[in-house]
């Protein structure tokens, strides 16, 4: 899923500054996952902003939705007869469903209340890891499904680095070293041979090389 | 053009040092260092922002040692450039008459004092070494388009024995070997035990007909140096007893026991099968090199 987590509250009383009618918007999925813009994050959210404008003895509307999902267009139209009561919208979407609120309502300013920060995994209450990113070519097969692009600080596709010790990472003892954990798996599977080949020179173009991606899928289209 | 590669084709035991460049613009301070290594060593490498703190570049400090006579191992972390950009400079360096090129993944950007940027490893070390020799041997670059001229480079890689997993340590340092290292230079040995039975397990696998490995040393200047190493340098393996020796004696004389340690290790790796020479990291400490190589018995150094 993706995950994000909610800015500083004075920056997001910033950029909401200029507004009187706002929506504050939340999305019930990767983000509820993560617990940052969910039902439950968007109406404490909604209610600290409008504590925060009564003490400043400030006349602005602020009032919470929550969509399924906000990155997909069937669920911002349901928005269709309410936006016009707002001067702006505070999304707590990732920064995709941002976005797609944007294109749908282009009037109407939105803006975003989360930093959204990687695909990740939720490790355990209150953990998330990165472990993926979306580099369009998966090797996870040849690296014993750990994926050393996310999760190995220099990105070494041909591992393990001078400063990995005891199974730690050099940048930062509290992380793993992916490249320990690509050999123990690999060892555990009896695929060790594996990393005898040297990997070749990634093709990023699948990520990065044309500008940005757009997946077509006809057979999907109507 | 590689007067380190000649060397070691000889059968001699190489001497190389390290040279840091400065932080700004002077060359004094390089041509200052280059005179202190002149005759003392047979390549100088020099680093490429080492620790992620910027300084001046390896190819401009390289350049400006080879016009003073030396012969310089142009290090290239695969931290701040892409691969246009390292191919690019690879035909430069060799352009200017750098014979010497040693393909390293560099120290993590987190350490330096740039730690906003972003780190590009776009390729890897070993990836490095692979794109270099094909366009040294092959005349390609990645892609498979031709080079009007090839880059007339000896290749080098780093090895360090003393990081985990000690068992994939040795695979590793076959896979160089396979991507096109011509030499190696290690990490700072202070652990001969386990330094040795890193190079007899190479040994066993004939790694050392294939490649020329240089045993890497860095003397100590203090107790602090030392403990500041063992205990935050991630790789650096400082068995106690050199720690010991270092506290045991008094101020004054802490960087003697570091020259002796220095050396000492040195004769023993002159000894062990296997190693081909010394590559001695004085850090900030060029003037030890000197009295280092002397001590050690490797003066004087043949000549061009
Ligand atoms: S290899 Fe690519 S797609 Fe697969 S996990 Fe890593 S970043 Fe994601
Ligand atoms: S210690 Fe491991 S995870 Fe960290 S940079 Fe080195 S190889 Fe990658």
């Amino acid at each position: 899923m993706i995950t994000a987590e909610q800015k500083p509250i004075d920056e997001i009383r910033e950029m909401i500054g200029p507004f009187k009618r706002i929506l504050v918007l939340g999305c019930a999925s990767c983000v509820a996952e993560c617990a940052a813009g969910g039902e439950k994050e968007t109406a404490m959210l909604g209610s600290a902003l409008r504590m925060a404008a009564k003490m400043e003895k400030k006349e602005v509307v602020i009032e919470e939705k929550t969509l399924d999902r906000q990155c997909v267009n069937e669920f911002i139209v349901l928005l269709d007869d309410t936006i016009d009561q707002y001067d702006a919208v505070l999304s707590l979407g990732c920064g995709a469903g941002v976005q797609a609120v944007a294109d749908m309502f282009p009037e109407t300013p939105v803006i975003p209340a989360l930093n959204t920060e990687f695909l990740g995994e939720t490790k355990a209450q209150g953990l998330w890891m990165e472990n993926c990113l979306g580099c369009g070519d998966c090797m996870l097969y040849y690296f014993g499904g750990v994926c050393p692009l996310a999760r190995c600080s220099k990105q070494l596709f041909n591992g393990p680095c001078g400063g990995s010790v005891d199974g730690r990472c050099e940048i930062n003892p509290e992380m793993d070293c992916a490249w320990q954990l690509i050999i123990d798996r690999l060892s555990r599977f009896n695929a060790l041979d594996r990393l005898e080949d040297i990997y070749p020179p990634k093709d990023w173009s699948r990520k990065q090389g044309s500008g940005p991606r757009k997946i077509v899928r006809e057979d999907q289209q109507r | 053009m590689s007067h380190l590669k000649q060397i070691l084709e000889k059968g001699e035991f190489a001497v190389t040092a390290e040279c840091g460049p400065p932080k700004g613009a002077d060359s004094e301070i390089v041509l200052r260092k280059g005179d202190l290594l002149r005759d003392k060593v047979d390549a100088v490498n020099v680093t490429d922002n080492q620790t992620a703190i910027v300084r001046m570049s390896s190819l401009a400090a390289c350049t400006l040692l080879r016009g003073a006579g030396l012969d310089p191992v142009l290090q290239m972390v695969v931290r701040d450039r892409n691969r246009i950009a390292l191919q690019s400079d690879i035909l430069g360096a060799s352009a200017l008459g750098i014979g010497n090129l040693l393909c390293l993944s560099g120290d993590h950007q987190s350490f330096g004092n740039q730690p906003q940027t972003v780190g590009v490893f776009d390729l890897d070390s070993i990836q490095l070494l692979q794109t270099v020799k094909a366009m040294r041997d092959e005349g390609t670059i990645l892609g498979g388009d031709r080079l009007s001229a090839r880059p007339d480079l000896f290749i080098g890689a780093a090895a360090n024995p003393f990081a985990d997993p000690l068992e994939f340590r040795v695979t590793r340092l076959a896979k160089k070997i396979r991507a096109g290292a011509d030499f190696i230079q290690t990490q700072c040995i202070y652990n001969l035990d386990r330094f040795k039975t890193w190079i007899s397990t190479a040994v066993d696998r004939g790694l050392p007909e294939k490649v020329y490995i240089l045993g890497g040393v860095t003397p100590l200047k203090s107790p602090g140096m030392a403990r500041y190493m063992k205990n935050r340098v991630s790789g650096m393996d400082i068995p106690d007893e050199i720690v010991k020796r270092m506290e045991g004696v008094p101020k004054e004389k802490q960087r003697e026991e570091g020259i002796r340690i220095c050396v000492e290790t040195i004769l023993r790796l002159k000894e062990m099968p296997g190693v081909s020479g010394v590559h001695i990291m004085a850090i900030e400490w060029e003037e030890a090199v000197g009295e280092i190589v002397e001590r050690a018995g490797l003066l004087p150094r043949p000549g061009f």
